[in-house]
């Protein structure tokens, strides 16, 4: 019934290959846009800002990012803590010394120095493949966090080694700092979040993504039909790192405003980020979205069921909370491999035929 | 979409909470879980049962009942965030979140929402600047003077010199372990002693590196900056090189029962400083057991009392308590605000004969905040580990630091925070 094809005829190659195909999938697009951009601003506050729908939305550019990465071109990483991390000290290092620079530039453009970086580490991957360019990547994770905490540059030489970020406004609004508020915030994360999802959803339908998963699917038939191992993999290492650059960076300066590089982008940080990935689903877009709401919410529900409706001790609640997280990513990994993303699709798939399944 | 489905939930779940108000709140950000959670059981232990000690004994706080909400940030930054921004709505007076990461985190939106943190002993060191840091207070001594007060005591038993000595500074590697180096610096430059850093990555479990290079250099003194773990792990590697443990001497957070109980009698000797009474052989005890161990109200196990970090929670509840007091004194009102707690802690004034009174006699130095200092006198004694009879001794008198040193970088790094968050130094 829903979902379905039938009656929606298609004139022109343009609409052809557009996006979202269906039309109700398109409907449901611009409503989730509609609801995000003019509902949400108004009814949040600063808990629902700071504790949940910052941390998503920061994640989600971050989970896109490994997602072009493993998902699209099958470069496994472990470095995305350590990518992060340069993302926050670049952006650190550009409020500071150039106050006058806008915050929105300031972002972007910390996002193209980890692209910098991310290609760096990535030349490896040329030569090495599967477990063992993890490994290097896993090197790359350790190096800058150690960098980080070692150079005294990149922290202004505070006693601490802590970056706080200054205030920066946007066209008058506060962005960085004390006293923002919680709807300003949550639209510059979701301005952003909004450009880098449609830009990574057309880069993968093109030319770049087909390369990239051709590499991923073998990269010796890739190569023989003529895909550039050179130039895919590397793209796909600056692409994904100037996103996970961009996430750090508004992990650092919007979401936290102080920030210590050992204990936020440490090597869970890495895995938390593979494990919305994975979780999501590899190669999707909206797996990526899916898989940073799992990993972000569950703790906060589970918190809130537990110690703040169940009244329990908060330490009991906390190791419950591990468990349970811990057993549903062994759960979704054996009858779903695919991730929430699969799930969506099988979804979609049954309510094609609904109500009549034959 | 899935991602609506799980707001929608959240939603739910949140709005459910009952918000509470009448009560005075004091939110406790505890880590009960983590590799930290054997050093912040005890605290958060201690901080809530003299809590309930006050509702119990003294019907509250100048009638008013005291609630603690309890959060779990299993000392990450990020789940402190949501901590502090969660317990906030209901109306937190101040915020002690025992840890110096979240600490940084908070100053600014403390400052923003006009609500007191209390960083006892940790923190940001030149918060003690009251001028800039309007909202916050380290009363009554911070890591600087706890770098100082180490110097001074090498020097008293060193007969005032420790020219050429060597010392290692064994060091947590983050803004907390981070934080007494500069001062450390300028003590060397002073009295010409020579200093080794020694950092020690998150959380702490491995040491050997750090350890064979100071058993190949031999330092004069070992001193640690150590937190959770580390510490025990720390204190057993050095009971493996056979490190002589009176020369070992750790910072406030790297003294308690848990941290040289695991190493057993090759810890004997160890030393840490301190900046109130260690035991349970105070008055305040009787009224506890009374009151609420008796009741079955202990939190936690109810294992933790007089151990060091226990009664540190205690006398971090016990001063949010005389300064919730001052506060009701001030505004004459018993349901008192952040801001007007704020108020309270600024006038705070803990004299001897107050802490007899509370039943705690001699249990800290006394001391007066004010608008320009809210770092309060800094003084710090040394207590050592006596492993078969299981106890702290205190073994010098709380003894100043050295404040022409201390005062002058808490200026300037106060200085460096006024201009770059375009603080105005003012008091009001």
């Amino acid at each position: 019934m829903i979902y379905r094809e039938v009656g929606d005829f298609k004139t022109t190659y343009r609409d052809d290959g557009q996006t979202f195909p269906i039309h109700f999938d398109r409907m449901r697009y611009y409503v989730v846009l509609l609801v995000a951009f003019c509902v949400v601003p108004f009814i949040v506050n600063d808990y629902w800002t700071n504790a949940v729908l910052l941390p998503f939305l920061i994640y989600a550019i971050a989970a896109i990012g490994l997602n072009i990465l493993t998902g699209y071109c099958g470069q496994v990483s472990l470095g995305t803590g350590g990518f992060m991390a340069v993302g926050a000290y670049a952006c650190y290092k550009l409020m500071t010394s150039f106050p006058d620079l806008n915050i929105f530039f300031c972002v972007l453009l910390s996002g193209a120095i980890t692209a910098l970086v991310g290609m760096l580490f990535g030349l490896p991957s040329l030569r090495i493949k599967g477990f063992y360019l993890a490994v290097a990547t896993l090197a790359a994770q350790f190096f800058l966090v150690w960098m980080f905490n070692k150079v005294s540059w990149f922290y202004n030489y505070s006693a601490s080694g802590q970056i706080n970020a200054p205030e920066r406004t946007l066209l008058g609004y506060k962005i960085t700092g004390a006293e923002t508020s919680a709807p300003v915030t949550y639209l510059f994360c979701l301005v952003l979040v909004v450009i880098l999802a449609i830009i990574a959803r057309n880069l993968t339908r093109g030319h770049l993504g087909r390369s990239w998963m051709a590499i991923r699917d073998m990269d010796i038939a890739a190569e023989i039909i003529g895909v550039n191992p050179l130039k895919a993999k590397l793209t796909a290492f600056g692409i994904s790192s100037f996103y996970i650059g961009v996430a750090g960076a508004l992990l650092f300066s919007v979401y936290l405003g102080a920030v210590e590089v050992g204990e936020v982008f440490g090597i869970q940080k890495s895995f938390l980020v593979l494990f919305m990935i994975i979780i999501g689903g590899l190669g999707s877009i909206f797996g990526s979205f899916a898989g940073a709401a799992f990993m972000v919410l569950l703790p906060v529900l589970l918190k809130n069921v537990l110690v703040g409706m169940l009244g329990w001790p908060t330490d009991i609640a906390t190791h419950l909370e591990f468990a349970i997280v811990g057993l549903l990513i062994v759960v979704f990994l054996i009858l779903e491999p695919h991730g929430l993303a699969q799930l969506w699709r099988i979804i979609k798939e049954k309510l094609r035929l609904w109500p009549f399944p034959h | 979409m899935k991602m609506k489905t799980f707001t929608a939930i959240a939603l739910a779940v949140t709005m459910a909470a009952p918000p509470a108000f009448a009560d005075l709140v004091f939110p406790s950000l505890s880590y009960r879980t983590g590799p930290y959670a054997a050093n912040g059981i005890p605290f958060a232990d201690g901080y809530e049962d003299y809590f309930k000690l006050i509702n119990a004994r003294d019907g509250g706080i100048g009638g008013e009942m005291v609630k603690v909400i309890e959060c779990e940030t299993g000392y990450n930054t990020e789940k402190g965030v949501e901590c502090y921004e969660s317990t906030k709505g209901e109306g937190a007076l101040v915020y002690q979140p025992l840890s110096t990461g979240i600490t940084y985190q908070l100053i600014p939106k403390s400052a923003a929402d006009g609500i007191p943190l209390h960083t006892m002993g940790y923190g940001r060191t030149s918060a003690a600047n009251g001028k800039v840091f309007n909202t916050v207070f380290n009363y009554p001594a911070n890591y600087w003077n706890g770098a100082s007060a180490v110097v001074n005591h090498l020097l008293e038993i060193n007969d005032g010199d420790i020219k050429g000595k060597t010392l290692a500074l064994v060091y947590h590697n983050s803004a907390y372990g981070k934080e007494p180096i500069r001062t450390r610096e300028e003590l060397s430059k002073k009295h010409g002693f020579e200093l080794t850093l020694l950092p020690v990555d998150h959380p702490g479990q491995e040491q050997k590196s750090q350890w064979l290079q100071i058993r190949r250099e031999k330092p004069d003194y070992v001193t640690m900056w150590g937190w959770g773990v580390m510490n025990a792990t720390a204190i057993q590697e050095a009971a493996n090189i056979r490190y002589p443990m009176e020369n070992f001497i750790g910072v406030w957070w790297s003294g308690s029962e848990n941290d040289v109980k695991p190493v057993g009698d090759k810890a004997d000797g160890y030393k840490a400083l301190n900046f109130h009474g260690v035991g349970d052989d105070y008055p305040l005890y009787d009224d506890l057991k009374k009151y609420v161990y008796d009741e079955g109200n202990a939190t936690g196990a109810g294992d933790q009392k007089g151990t060091v970090l226990y009664n540190r929670g205690m006398y971090a509840a016990m001063l949010a308590v005389e300064a919730a007091k001052k506060a009701q004194e001030i505004h004459g009102v018993s349901d008192i605000t952040p801001q007007q707690m704020r108020d309270g802690m600024e006038a705070l004034e803990i004299t001897e004969d107050l802490m007899t009174e509370l039943g705690m006699p001699g249990f800290g130095p006394s001391f007066k905040v004010s608008c320009e200092n809210h770092g309060g006198p800094g003084l710090a004694s040394v207590n050592q580990w006596d492993a078969k009879a299981g106890q702290w001794k205190q073994i010098t008198d709380y003894s100043e630091s050295d404040m022409d040193v201390i005062g002058a970088l808490i200026e300037e790094d106060s200085a460096a925070y006024a201009k770059e968050s375009n603080v105005e130094e003012a008091c009001s």
